[in-house]
């Protein structure tokens, strides 16, 4: 079921090379946007697509794209966040590897509503293998004048370079990704001032995902009418899925918005069930920073209606009964799978990845970290599991950026859903 | 002109004024703690988030809350915004979790620290901290380490604020200071163990909240409460030559920057003023500086707290208004 409007051409033999992806239609979506659009009627059909950011927010792109200051002379910077870090999310990377020039078109004409002349695409450090894929393609699209002077003999100019980053999950955060791409230590910002007044180099910047950019370009193509109708509600078009965990078909699955969370964890066409048979434990929806999900809530809202794959549904309920659709990286636990070690795993990652700049954030990482270590390790207390949640409740939404509430989060969904397996391991 | 209520306290303000300047025109118990910010280091503040306060009211124009805590030493104000401090209870709550925070890889080694008695620590922990801890674990450790002939480094108490290393950037020429490493293993270090040797490089001292950064010439020479602090004066070539001299007769034990009601240096002094003339000879004293800020040096006697009150200065002092 559903279509492929990103991923559709990501098994064409040759598709990474500029001839092959034209040939099937490539750059018909830049060619349109430049030729017979305005800039401004680009982000028109943005805003109409209701394209919602795929980085893990989901905030409205074409409104993203309005805060930018259009009033400042100096020069406008778009910068592709292609700094996927998260545990358990890997769709951008396979997005860059199949489809280079889906995001190069993408970027054509995101650069083109925006009115950007420079725009940088900054990769982990760890895809090294993709900057020389990406910079090929850049190469190509340049020598086929579909980048640098004139683009397509209209005035329109734009030059993409593809930054490398070190390594560092915390410069995936737009603030922070902009303090490294300066240069510096990735630290985050203290916002205000936002990156649409003060972004890169104290220039007007939007920072975008690589999938929301790699989605402007089918959004022009199929016009932003036609695009808001795939999907269900608010959350229009396809999400590209990271599915891994305990199922027999991980991998990356493109997916119309409202696919029921059934389906998809059982569907062949999808994950294709539990592995050797297991039962379904419990769902990390999002990417390792989102609540986790036991078994029932994930199929079903506590309303008792089927959840489906939007970002409505996966949040209803809030943080109680519910999670978030995040980045899209959809990690299954079968019912061998222990809660508590998964815990103490994800907070050693992000006790290993805060910038350290904010106190909650610093401190609480850490705590937080030892206390689950003790507990895994057999000498946990039972205060522990209210510390926890203290602990936790502290760090969220009093840091600087939102790494703290991604530490948060998962600690304190774990003992909400799995308590009695946090006081099993204490006893 | 901005209208912004603090506490139920209204005042005026400039434009760009951020919500903790605002209270400190205000001034009293309204005015929230501020660990990282200060406000002749540009760029400090926004790290410690213990001034954490909560905006009730956005603007006149935008009257939705914010959504979360905002730092008030990073957020500025708005025409007609509504701001709580101690009188929100979510507000009181974060803070203490701030100090909580701040605290559990303290050592809290206070009774051997120079800083003890004028630390910013100390008194919000104070006002804020919790009786008990709640961590069994073992707190971080360094070894201490001389940055130079006249700074010592304890990074065990160190609270990352950021002042020393903005202080090295703006007041010295050559930066040989910084932050290495991240999260909670982060510590300042200066790069490959220089030493920091500009003219300049005991104003860390001053700006330094904690006593992470402490005065090699006067460690352990004496705690800072039998000290008289008294204005002094020289000639000098290098800075104002405006300091407070801190003195157990005529013998001067120590030279710092003159600091305000909140902490703060009112101007930066040179490292010949604070490390080499210690002799009353080359001073003109002024006469006995009244410590504003509350704290167990006032003049050679204790204050009377209540454990649970807020720092505050003693002058001119506002309460918040119910």
């Amino acid at each position: 079921m559903g279509r492929a409007i990103l991923l559709d051409k990501a098994n064409i033999p040759g598709i990474r090379a500029f001839g092959v992806y034209r040939a099937h239609g490539g750059y018909n979506a830049a060619g349109k946007g430049l030729l017979e659009m305005t800039p401004a009627q680009v982000q028109q059909e943005v805003i109409k697509s209701g394209l919602r950011g795929r980085g893990g927010a989901g905030f409205p792109t074409g409104l993203k794209w309005s805060f930018l200051d259009r009033k400042s002379t100096r020069p406008r910077y778009l910068v592709c966040n292609a700094d996927e870090s998260e545990p358990g999310t890997f769709k951008d990377r396979y997005l860059m590897e199949k489809l280079p020039h889906l995001l190069i078109e993408g970027l054509i004409l995101s650069s083109y509503a925006l009115g950007v002349r420079t725009c940088y695409i900054y990769i982990r450090g760890e895809f090294k293998y993709l900057v020389g894929i990406l910079e090929t393609a850049i190469r190509e699209a340049k020598k086929n004048n579909y980048l640098g002077e004139k683009i397509l003999g209209t005035d329109f100019s734009l030059e993409i370079y593809v930054h490398p980053g070190a390594g560092a999950y915390i410069c995936g955060e737009e603030t922070a990704l902009l303090e490294s791409l300066e240069g510096k230590r990735g630290n985050p910002r203290i916002k205000p001032p936002f990156p649409a007044y003060k972004g890169l180099y104290d220039c007007p910047t939007v920072v975008n995902n690589v999938e929301t950019l790699a989605a402007v370009a089918p959004v022009i193509g199929m016009g932003g009418e036609t695009y808001s109708k795939l999907g269900f509600g608010k959350s229009t078009g396809t999400k590209l899925m990271s599915a891994c965990g305990n199922i027999n078909k991980p991998g990356v699955y493109e997916i119309e918005m409202g696919l029921p969370v059934e389906d998809f964890i059982y569907s062949d066409e999808y994950c294709g069930g539990i592995k050797n048979g297991k039962m379904l434990k419990a769902v990390i929806p999002g990417g390792s920073s989102v609540p986790i999900l036991p078994a029932d809530l994930i199929l079903n809202t506590s309303r008792g209606e089927a959840r489906l794959l939007t970002y409505e549904s996966l949040a209803e309920g809030g943080f109680e009964s519910g999670s978030m659709l995040g980045s899209g990286g959809f990690i299954v636990y079968d019912e061998d799978a222990c809660i508590v070690r998964n815990t103490w795993n994800l907070t050693r990652f992000y006790r290993h990845e805060s910038c350290g700049q904010c106190s909650p954030c610093r401190e609480g990482t850490g705590w937080m970290e030892r206390i689950l270590y003790r507990i895994e390790h057999g000498k946990g207390r039972m205060s522990d599991i209210d510390l926890l949640v203290r602990v936790a409740k502290n760090i969220e939404g009093n840091t600087i950026c939102p790494l703290g509430d991604a530490a948060a989060w998962p600690v304190a969904s774990a003992i909400r859903h799995f308590r009695g397996e946090f006081e099993a391991h204490i006893k | 002109m901005l209208k912004v209520t603090i506490d139920n306290i209204e005042i005026r303000v400039e434009e760009g004024t951020t919500i903790l300047q605002a209270a400190r025109m205000i001034g009293g118990k309204v005015v929230p703690p501020a660990m990282c910010y200060y406000s002749k280091l540009k760029g400090s503040g926004g790290k410690c988030r213990s001034c954490l306060v909560k905006v009730v009211k956005g603007s006149a124009k935008d009257t939705r809350p914010m959504p979360k805590l905002v730092a008030s030493c990073s957020t500025p104000v708005q025409d007609g915004m509504v701001v709580e401090n101690t009188i929100s209870e979510e507000v009181q709550e974060a803070r203490k979790g701030v100090v909580e925070f701040l605290l559990i890889n303290h050592p809290l080694d206070c009774p051997v620290c120079d800083q003890a008695g004028e630390c910013d620590l100390q008194d919000l922990s104070f006002g804020f901290g919790m009786e008990e801890t709640s961590t069994v674990e073992p707190r971080r450790e360094y070894p201490v380490v001389d940055i130079g002939k006249l700074i010592k480094l304890h990074m065990n108490r160190c609270i990352h604020c950021y002042r020393c290393v903005l202080a090295a950037e703006q007041l010295t020429k050559k930066r040989a200071h910084g932050m290495l490493y991240r999260g909670d293993t982060m510590e300042i270090s200066t790069f490959i163990q220089t030493a920091i040797d500009s003219d300049f490089s005991g104003n860390m001292i001053d700006v330094c909240p904690v006593g992470a950064l402490t005065d090699r010439t006067f460690r352990f020479k004496s705690r800072v409460w039998f000290l008289n602090p008294m204005n002094a004066h020289r000639e000098c070539s290098k800075c104002g030559g405006r300091v407070t001299a801190w003195m157990f007769g005529n013998e001067i034990y120590r030279i710092t920057g003159r600091k305000d009601q909140f902490g703060e240096v009112e101007e930066f002094i040179c490292n010949e003023c604070r490390f080499e003339k210690k002799d009353i000879n080359d001073w003109v004293i002024e006469g006995e500086r009244k410590i504003k800020r509350q704290s167990v040096i006032s003049g050679n006697h204790y204050e009377h707290l209540k454990k649970g009150s807020i720092i505050h200065p003693i002058e001119g002092t506002t309460e918040p208004q119910e």
